[in-house]
């Protein structure tokens, strides 16, 4: 027998790895470079620029009206909620606002919006954790969405609804009536999802007390929407800045993160706030869509610019409104010509994807794979 | 088959063999996980449920382009993009097939004017087998596409030797790598 004696120059050399940009986990076109210990990850540096489209040239190119179905491109998950905030901007600039019946409209079409683009980031996330089945669960209330946002824009995803002044295209009753068998019909899926996919065990297993972001550090980045409720901040834009008027008027929660199951600001808690805000935006197109008035849905002043290019007077815009994803901002400047000299985004995928940076060292990289899926990040928008 | 391939000549068994290796091959494509912009979502929509591309034996999308034999573009690809796609086609297994996705992929799209850093068609940096227009393309589109290479692999031959139609086969993989 020979004594072995225990020596501590066992080491693992340090590997280079590159998650993407064709990976299945990144939500689109990220290149991840991670130095790692084994099977620990030791630094990262995101890699971004892989869907560059050149969207704020082009903002400076085409007109106003033009640039709208540019806005759809950027987060195309929640187009609608694009359109709105660059319409708004644009409103600002001409000091105009749009009827009453267009704004309810908008409330509507928005909140749709916003419950198809969480449920992409439910199923998704579903599959990053190896859950397959809540995709197709996902997908059939996504096609249900679609459908009804299809009738009025006559486009399936990209929809260049809303625009400077109001929106396209008037609804009828008929539409209002379906929305609001929508929302029932909703209720008893989500219930659902919960028994899919929230309260699974080996879920929880891999989502709580992962990936946690304390208050400060989701304040520091700059972290808006899901990600900083998720985190226990109460900041929503619908309730503190209400951008369109029937906000005031509505009534509904804004949820954040508990820490149910783990730390406060975990992957567990940003994914049930936004299961959460799917409900509360159940509710408000429950309460809006009979409060709907009669009129017009197009300003009668803006919609000639339909005609001849619009020329705002030299000034500036900034407006900004609560995205799924967070906080959308658009930034206008005008010269008095038919386009604007600058036309700049603040996209709120760009600065919850910059946390990322600190929420990975240290971690396994499975775990990591559930941090990207649970910031919900979109690519189109973090490069514009 | 390795050195059989189109070595044979064209005579009724070799064509039979041929049409039962194509039926097999076009009922089971292996599409590859790729997402570039809002064309993936549709693409995700048509694996998805209501629209269930596994009626077609393309339902399953494989991680890796080792293991896949179709890629979809979908998507704007731009200059650093476009590196990337031709690796990725570059490291598919013969035979490979590629759909163009979205009017970004078949030339441009609404980038085509401003876009400095956008690629003005897939096509420039891939060979393509199919092109699917629209922006994004309904997912009745995509199937439609699908539908069409399902039918061109199944013509595809394997043992037996390819005349004229060949000669342009060759000439266009010869240009891809």
């Amino acid at each position: 027998m020979y004594a072995v004696e225990e020596k501590n120059d066992v080491f693992t050399e340090e590997l280079k790895l590159n998650l993407g940009p064709q990976h299945p986990s990144t939500h689109g076109v990220l290149r991840v470079e991670l130095k790692m210990d084994g099977e620990i990850i030791t630094a990262s540096r995101c890699d971004i620029g892989y869907l560059h489209r050149c969207a704020e040239k082009i903002g400076e190119n085409v007109t106003y009206l033009q640039f709208t179905p540019y806005t759809d491109r950027m987060d195309y998950l929640a187009s609608m909620n694009n359109n709105l905030a660059w319409s708004l901007a644009v409103e600002k600039l001409i000091d105009v606002e749009a009827p009453e019946r267009a704004q309810w409209i908008r409330v509507i079409v928005a909140e749709l919006n916003r419950i198809a683009s969480h449920l992409i980031a439910f199923g998704t996330y579903g599959i990053d954790i190896g859950a397959n089945t809540p995709f197709f669960y996902a997908f059939r209330e996504r096609e249900s969405i679609m459908a009804l946002l299809e009738r009025p824009s006559g486009a399936r995803m990209l929809y260049n609804y809303i625009r400077p002044g109001g929106v396209g295209h008037d609804v009828d009753d008929q539409w209002l009536a379906d929305v609001l068998a929508f929302c029932d019909e909703f209720e008893r899926r989500w219930k659902e999802y919960n028994t899919l996919l929230t309260n699974s065990h080996i879920f929880i297993k891999r989502t709580a007390n992962i990936g946690v972001i304390p208050k400060d550090v989701a304040l520091a980045y700059g972290c808006t929407g899901p990600v900083l409720r998720g985190s226990g901040v109460k900041w929503d834009l619908r309730r503190d800045v209400p951008y369109l008027k029937p906000y005031d008027e509505l009534e509904f929660d804004v949820p954040v993160g508990e820490g149910t199951h783990g730390s406060l600001g975990d992957c567990w808690d940003r994914y049930w706030v936004r299961m959460r805000e799917m409900m509360e935006s159940i509710r408000i197109i429950r309460q809006a869509c009979p409060r709907v008035p009669d009129g017009p849905f197009m300003d009668k002043k803006t919609s000639g610019m339909y005609k001849t290019p619009l020329k705002p007077k030299p000034g500036e815009a900034y407006v900004r409104c609560e995205n799924p994803r967070g906080e959308l901002g658009f930034y206008v400047v005008s010269e008095g010509g038919t386009s604007p000299i600058r036309c700049r985004t603040r996209a709120p995928s760009f600065c919850n994807l910059a946390v990322l940076d600190v929420l990975l060292p240290g971690t396994m990289i499975a775990d990591g794979v559930a941090i990207i899926g649970s910031l919900d990040i979109v690519l189109g928008e973090v490069d514009r | 088959m390795g050195i059989l391939n189109h070595a044979l000549p064209n005579i009724g068994p070799v064509k039979a063999v041929d049409t039962a290796i194509g039926w097999g091959r076009k009922s089971s494509i292996w599409p590859m996980t790729f997402g570039i912009a809002c064309c993936a979502i549709e693409m995700m929509a048509v694996y998805a449920a209501t629209f269930d591309l596994d009626r077609f034996g393309a339902g399953v999308p494989r991680a890796t382009p080792r293991q896949s034999d179709l890629i979809i573009v979908p998507g704007t690809v731009n200059a650093k993009m476009a590196v990337r796609v031709k690796r990725l086609y570059d490291q598919m297994a013969e035979p490979r097939y590629v759909i163009a996705m979205g009017a970004c992929v078949c030339g441009g799209g609404p980038y085509v004017k401003w876009g400095y850093n956008t690629v003005k068609g897939v096509h420039k940096i891939i060979p393509v087998d199919i092109f699917v227009p629209g922006c994004p393309p309904r997912p009745e589109a995509l199937m439609d596409g699908i539908l069409k290479l399902r039918d061109q692999v199944g013509r595809d031959a394997v043992f037996a030797r390819r005349e004229q139609a060949g000669k342009e086969m060759d000439g266009r993989y010869a240009a891809a790598s």
